[in-house]
């Protein structure tokens, strides 16, 4: 049989699903990097402070969620909330809580990491020649902090558009599940089909994340102090 | 809380994390290997395998491994290439793996000075004695917190094995937790032992990172 069921990849429909599964995909990984550059500045700038309380419990945080794989939280949330507290909320909504759980803490590392790495001279500086601490922070130490995380910062929107694929364990129709259905749909038809479904899918990961990756190494290397 | 049911959960959840253990242990030292070489081709910039090595690299930092195993497990067998569950998730954490040990090592080689480099040569020393005895052992000491933090990584992404049907960790909760309804104790438990897996780790991650600074700033 000379069916290898790339035929599967000729039909427009095909192209129409994945392109709507990756719709769901980006809204998710969107919402989730929205919320954790919010959280993660406030987290970051916790973390920076003097303030043990603050400091010890962004570090729990920031632990609980490098040592706790994301798919054991995603199970946790999902299938946890609604027994533990009778919680009854959508599969989209626990998916982008657990990401947005994960991503501010690592984001928040992040901003602790580029705050910290502005040499205390700076301040030093900025005080006497006079500024106020407000001053020091808007005018000194923010727009060198911002420049030191951006970089990494958009590395970690992969990271998020990486981390998205889980969704579909957790029942949601993302672009995989969808490849998956396409699959199962045509079984019969083109039973060679799972292949290059896979390997559309893989691709379209990686036409999303490889620009976002290039243009953070672009910027850290036009950025390097 | 049902603490018999936990006590007689416990033999089922060791057995898989046995599994999670070897798996990932595998998928590590592999990735070392794998990444070595990648970062030694780059290092030395040797024509035509740096692009491979290259597109490699990119291709696999950029991509989920949930797809890579799922086109391990799913995918090849329609070309004629059938793989168990264990060999295509160690195979895929290679290839996960693989580039993120490789750039690790790479900047740790690039951070041991060129003259290090030129003095070994003029020493008398081969291209290949010079990499062996002088700047590997640095730069993996200087690469080491990057080593180690990618090892919890890798293991942490032994989660999704359980989606291509292997026994690990997840895979048993998940059975549970359709089979017996007793949430909170599955959780407590699968929660119990990634921790008991990862926390020793991440405390050498930690310790090896302090010592590491030590050594840079002499503090």
């Amino acid at each position: 049989m000379s069916n290898t069921g790339f035929e599967i990849l000729l039909n427009s429909k095909t192209w129409l699903r994945l392109i709507e599964g990756l719709w769901v995909t980006l809204r998710i990984s969107l919402i989730t990097v929205l919320i954790s550059v919010v959280l993660g500045l406030i987290l970051g700038i916790i973390a920076s402070r003097k303030n043990l309380f603050g400091r010890v419990l962004c570090r729990v945080h920031l632990e609980t969620v490098r040592i706790v794989p994301q798919l054991v939280l995603l199970f946790v949330a999902f299938f946890g909330l609604p027994r533990l507290y009778n919680i009854q909320i959508s599969a989209e909504s626990v998916a982008i809580m657990v990401f947005a759980f994960w991503a501010s803490g690592e984001m928040g590392d992040l901003v602790r990491g580029a705050i910290i790495s502005i040499p205390p001279h700076q301040t030093q500086s900025g005080l006497a020649l006079g500024l106020a601490n407000r001053q020091i922070f808007t005018y000194i130490i923010l727009p060198q902090t911002v420049r030191r995380l951006i970089p990494p910062a958009i590395n970690l929107i992969t990271r998020v558009v990486k981390t998205t694929s889980l969704v579909s364990l957790i029942g949601m129709v993302d672009v995989f599940k969808v490849g998956k259905q396409i699959i199962d749909f045509n079984r019969f038809e083109y039973p060679g089909g799972a292949f290059w479904i896979y390997a559309v899918i893989f691709f379209l990961y990686f036409a999303i994340c490889y620009p976002i990756s290039k243009l953070s190494r672009r910027l850290e290397k036009r950025w390097k102090i | 809380m049902d603490m018999n049911f936990i006590l007689d959960s416990i033999p089922i959840y060791g057995k898989a994390a046995w599994l999670t253990l070897w798996t990932g242990a595998a998928g590590i030292i592999l990735s070392f290997v794998t990444g070595f070489i990648c970062a030694l081709v780059q290092y030395f910039k040797i024509p035509y395998a740096r692009r491979v090595v290259g597109m490699y690299i990119e291709l696999s930092r950029n991509t989920p491994l949930l797809i890579q195993l799922y086109f391990l497990y799913f995918g090849l067998p329609k070309l004629g290439v059938m793989l168990s569950g264990e060999t295509c998730a160690v195979i895929g954490l290679t290839f996960l793996g693989g580039s993120y040990m490789a750039e690790a090592i790479r900047s740790g080689l690039e951070s041991v000075e060129a003259i290090q480099f030129q003095s070994g040569l003029s020493l008398g020393l081969s291209k290949s004695q010079v990499t062996r005895y002088i700047i590997s052992p640095q730069a993996f000491l200087t690469a080491m917190p990057a080593l180690l933090a990618n090892a919890v990584f890798l293991i942490k992404e032994t989660s999704l094995f359980s989606a291509i049907a292997v026994k690990d960790l997840m895979f048993v909760a998940l059975y549970q937790l359709g089979n017996v309804y007793k949430t909170e104790e599955i959780f407590l438990i699968l929660i119990g032992f990634y921790l008991l897996i990862l926390l020793p780790l991440t405390i050498i991650a930690g310790i090896a990172e302090r010592r590491m600074q030590r050594v840079k700033y002499g503090v």
